[in-house]
């Protein structure tokens, strides 16, 4: 064997400086980055766009929207009723090619009620988060940012604040003012920022010891510069997540209030106050309850699904924790 | 190492850090530092994790407000600056961090990064004023033009501290802190960083406060070192004298663990253990620590000793 090995080596051409050729690494050639260049949101739509439970969620909702906003229009340009069009020779039917949904008590289509309800519930939802970001960010940007005691006061004032039960207050909110889309809003929003600005603060006085914060510091940047470019655009994750999870909440505590009677009052119509109307005679007229009761829970599903998935898709280290 | 002149351009006195960290208790991370730092000079400062040369890195920046003493900068006490004219100090100062990963804004690109500086300080004018000294900027430290639009991420540690330093460099400082700059990358890029220093400091004429905790890369890049233990100057000599010459027990310890790159004489080297004296740092608010005080054994050799 040994020997094999010896004459193989030795029936080789010997090498000379023709066989070799100087590779000539350019010290600034391997520096390019061949990597398309993507923007934090551009990463983060890829790794939303692959998460397959995420995207159903975004499409449903996207789905519901358009739905909720021609929904009403379509079946008044089919059939000529409205939300309020009532025809109490066809009560409680059920779902038929006039009416898609059936109709309920008071002979009013189901279809159109349906889906203009589900237009106030997003309507509220959304401007009620939207109120808790304007507020949440600014009141939990300065206990974040000062710390010492102006975050001591102003966190015992929230912390008190977020003690007093949130029915209790809008409750009596709603006894003291009119009940109306606006008086469900402030109500909703009374006590419904102050999970936001615990983020916010949590967010911040995280990234406020961050080099690159003290860096900026060391160059002469104010709070202004420190606060909008640095601080609240890293912070922007966890506050998407917040806000599109806090949706959902608002959507469902106005239907609970609408269930109860404290919404928006008839004829106008409520995802909740359907079910509650529905309560009575379900056992007969089920699908009464059924359509907007699964719509309530397709909305807050969707919009789950969307905010678990945009908490991973923003921050992907969290993913396997 | 620069070409010095024999002016101070920056002399610090009685330097104090102290935290709160409650139930009466201060840290005191730094506590009565005294030194100077002649214009193009490098001062090495070494010392153990947490002794509070980072701490003493930003105090004497302003990025703490210090608990008492005094920075001067050209003469001027930079702690009785005003807002406005502190911020006009802030060009002739400056600062580079020790993680690459977290001195960069992830949401900015290298433009933004570097352009900073420039914004706030108004120092240019349009631009493509902006643009140009970028360009000349990333130049400067090695990198390619065409990485000014890029995100941190798409970096590696060597070329983040890179774009770290020109940060630095784009207001024109005088006086740059490098705070542990190398100690988060790796040993091949170590050398690199500390080379490109050497030459911007040959170039531009800076003076550099050099913190590390590697003691070889710190008598290779300091005139003279500075070390630190529990918030305190304990030695400061020429590089060459503190590392022949070590006179504090402490220095002695310190300089006993450095690895010898041959297997003969590592095998020999006998670590100089030294027994903590009253704990750590963290003293109630009125307790006396043992007063110390620099003494001058040798010109410009100054040891502490007990008084």
């Amino acid at each position: 064997m040994a020997n094999d090995n010896i004459t193989n080596k030795q029936s080789l051409p010997a090498l000379t400086a023709a066989d070799f050729e100087p590779v000539n690494i350019n010290e600034r050639e391997s520096e390019v980055i061949k990597r398309e260049s993507l923007t934090a949101w551009r990463d983060t739509w890829e790794r939303l766009r692959r998460n397959k439970v995420a995207m159903s969620g975004l499409v449903a909702l996207i789905v519901i929207i358009i739905a909720s906003i021609l929904g009403p229009y379509v079946a008044y340009w089919v059939h000529g009723y409205d939300y309020q069009t009532n025809d109490l020779m066809a009560t409680n039917q059920k779902p038929s090619a006039l009416h898609w949904f059936g109709t309920d008590d008071l002979g009013r289509d189901m279809f159109v009620r349906t889906w203009s309800g589900a237009r106030i519930s997003l309507i509220v939802g959304v401007a009620a988060a939207l109120i808790d970001l304007l507020i949440g960010v600014i009141y939990g940007g300065i206990m974040g940012y000062f710390g010492g005691r102006v975050d001591t006061i102003m966190n015992k004032f929230s912390e008190v604040l977020y003690a007093i039960p949130y029915l209790l207050v809008t409750i009596l909110l709603l006894v003291v003012f009119e009940p109306s889309l606006g008086t469900i809003i402030l109500a909703l929003t009374i006590t419904g920022w102050i999970n936001m600005s615990w983020i916010v603060r949590g967010e911040i006085m995280k990234l406020k010891s961050r080099e690159y914060v003290l860096a900026s510091r060391s160059m002469g940047a104010g709070t202004g510069r420190l606060l909008f470019r640095h601080l609240l655009p890293n912070a922007s994750g966890p506050i998407i997540v917040t806000l599109t999870l806090s949706v959902p909440n608002a959507i469902f505590a106005e239907s609970f209030l609408s269930f109860l009677g404290l919404g928006v009052q008839a004829p106008i119509s409520s995802l909740g106050s359907m079910v509650e109307n529905a309560l009575t005679g379900w056992m007969y007229y089920p699908w009464r309850m059924l359509f907007p009761a699964v719509l309530i829970s397709v909305i807050m599903l969707a919009f789950n699904l969307l905010g678990d998935g945009l908490r991973d898709a923003l921050d992907p280290s969290l993913k396997n924790k | 190492m620069g070409a010095m002149t024999g002016k101070n351009l920056i002399e610090v006195e009685g330097l104090k850090k102290y935290f709160n960290v409650g139930g009466g208790k201060v840290l005191k991370a730094v506590d009565n530092l005294n030194f100077f730092i002649r214009e193009g000079e490098t001062l090495g400062m070494v010392g153990e994790s947490g002794c509070g040369k980072s701490t003493a890195g930003r105090t004497i920046l302003r990025l703490y407000e210090p608990t008492g003493g005094s920075v001067r900068f050209n003469g001027t006490d930079i702690y009785k600056l005003s807002p406005g004219k502190m911020k006009a100090m802030r060009r002739d100062m400056q600062m580079i961090f020790q993680d690459p990963y977290a001195s960069l804004n992830p949401r900015f690109t290298v433009s933004d990064i570097i352009g900073e500086a420039l914004d706030i300080h108004k120092m240019a004018g349009s631009s493509g004023e902006r643009k140009k000294r970028i360009e000349e900027l990333l130049d400067l430290v090695g990198l390619n033009t065409d990485h000014a639009t890029r995100y941190p991420h798409e970096f590696s540690g060597g070329q983040r501290q890179r774009i770290g330093i020109a940060r630095a460099l784009a207001v024109n400082p005088k006086f740059i802190i490098c705070d542990e700059p190398i100690s988060a990358l790796d040993v091949s890029i170590q050398a690199q960083v500390v080379n490109l220093l050497q030459e911007l400091q040959d170039r531009l004429g800076l003076t550099y406060l050099f913190i590390a905790h590697d003691l070889s890369m710190v008598k290779h890049i300091s005139d003279r070192v500075a070390v630190m233990y529990l918030g305190k100057m304990v030695e400061l000599a020429d590089s060459e004298e503190l590392y022949s010459n070590p006179i504090h027990p402490y220095t002695k310890s310190l300089l006993s663990a450095i690895p010898v790159p041959d297997p003969e004489v590592e095998s020999q080297r006998k670590r100089i253990l030294m027994s903590a004296e009253g704990g750590g740092p963290i003293r109630s608010a009125d307790e006396k620590t043992e007063e110390t005080s620099l003494v001058e054994v040798s010109p410009g050799h100054w040891v502490a000793m007990p008084h």
